[in-house]
């Protein structure tokens, strides 16, 4: 059988312009490959909630995403500061982003509970002062 | 309603996209927090925003929409009109504040179709 087409981004957390280059990305290949918009639309909102964590809570990271014929996964790896409690960043409302980022549009604390709202799987790893990982399961 | 009806109805500039004025719409929604957008946001063709940076491009392509409404004359710059048009969206911009576009559109038969069930 053939293995996952798979695709790598880095993520620059310099660039708050530049987040979500990645996403659209994605959601391109996966309109070539003909997938059902719905499905598309669940994977391109993950990923670009995730994303645009790592830039504005993580100072960057790498997207890696391997579309197998069952499913779309997602894994977002950064360096940052990680997650002290989870299941408090994992509630909506809450977030510590400061008043310049919901000057963006963002840190509504929407993020986390949307990318979990969005796909059939997701599993959150984090080591304070050592990093995130975000793993993301769409059954396509 | 077609999309140069929205133009015409708020008196709106149209800054990209002359070429899909005539795609249909049948809903809107209005927000400054992109994440509400991203989150509560359901098949809406349109967004209305204040907010001006290559993120509400960049969320409006996530979220399928077709047109980009900036109000209060929010002029958005070249890179965003750059990605507007990569992405086939109609980018538009118009005096109006925020709650009397809303309101106009809402007036003439654009609806609103945020998630109700989850309220
Ligand atoms: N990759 C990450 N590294 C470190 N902390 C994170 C990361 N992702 C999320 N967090 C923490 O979890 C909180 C909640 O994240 P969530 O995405 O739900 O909300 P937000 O990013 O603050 O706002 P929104 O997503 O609505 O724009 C963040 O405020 C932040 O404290
Ligand atoms: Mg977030």
């Amino acid at each position: 059988m053939e293995g996952p087409v798979k695709f790598v981004y880095e993520v620059d957390g310099e660039n708050f312009t530049s987040a979500g280059e990645a996403s659209i990305s994605i959601k391109k290949n996966l309109r070539l490959l003909g997938y059902n918009p719905n499905i598309i639309r669940r994977v391109a909102i993950a990923m670009y909630e995730g994303e645009i964590n790592m830039v504005i809570h993580a100072g960057g990271g790498r997207a890696t995403v391997y579309i197998y014929p069952d499913r779309v996964e997602m894994i977002l790896e950064d360096n940052g500061p990680g997650i002290a409690d989870i299941e408090l960043a994992m509630s909506e409302g809450y977030s510590t982003a400061p008043d310049k980022i919901r000057n963006l549009g963002f840190g509504a604390g929407m993020g986390l509970p949307n990318m979990k709202k969005n796909t059939d799987e997701m599993k959150i790893e984090s080591v304070l002062g050592k990093g995130t990982t975000i793993t993301m399961i769409v059954k396509t | 309603m077609i999309i140069s009806k929205v133009a015409e109805l708020l008196d709106a500039k149209v800054c990209v996209g002359e070429d899909r004025l005539s795609d249909e719409v049948s809903s809107a929604c209005g927000s400054d927090m992109m994440s509400d957008v991203l989150a509560y946001v359901k098949n809406q063709a349109v967004l209305l925003t204040g907010l001006v940076n290559p993120q509400v491009v960049r969320t409006a392509e996530m979220m399928d929409m077709r047109c980009i409404v900036f109000v209060r004359s929010k002029i958005p710059s070249d890179s965003m009109l750059e990605l507007a048009k990569e992405c086939g969206i109609v980018v538009m911009t118009t005096k109006k504040r925020m709650y009397e576009a809303c309101g106009i559109l809402y007036s003439n038969g654009l609806v609103s179709l945020e998630k109700e069930e989850e309220e």
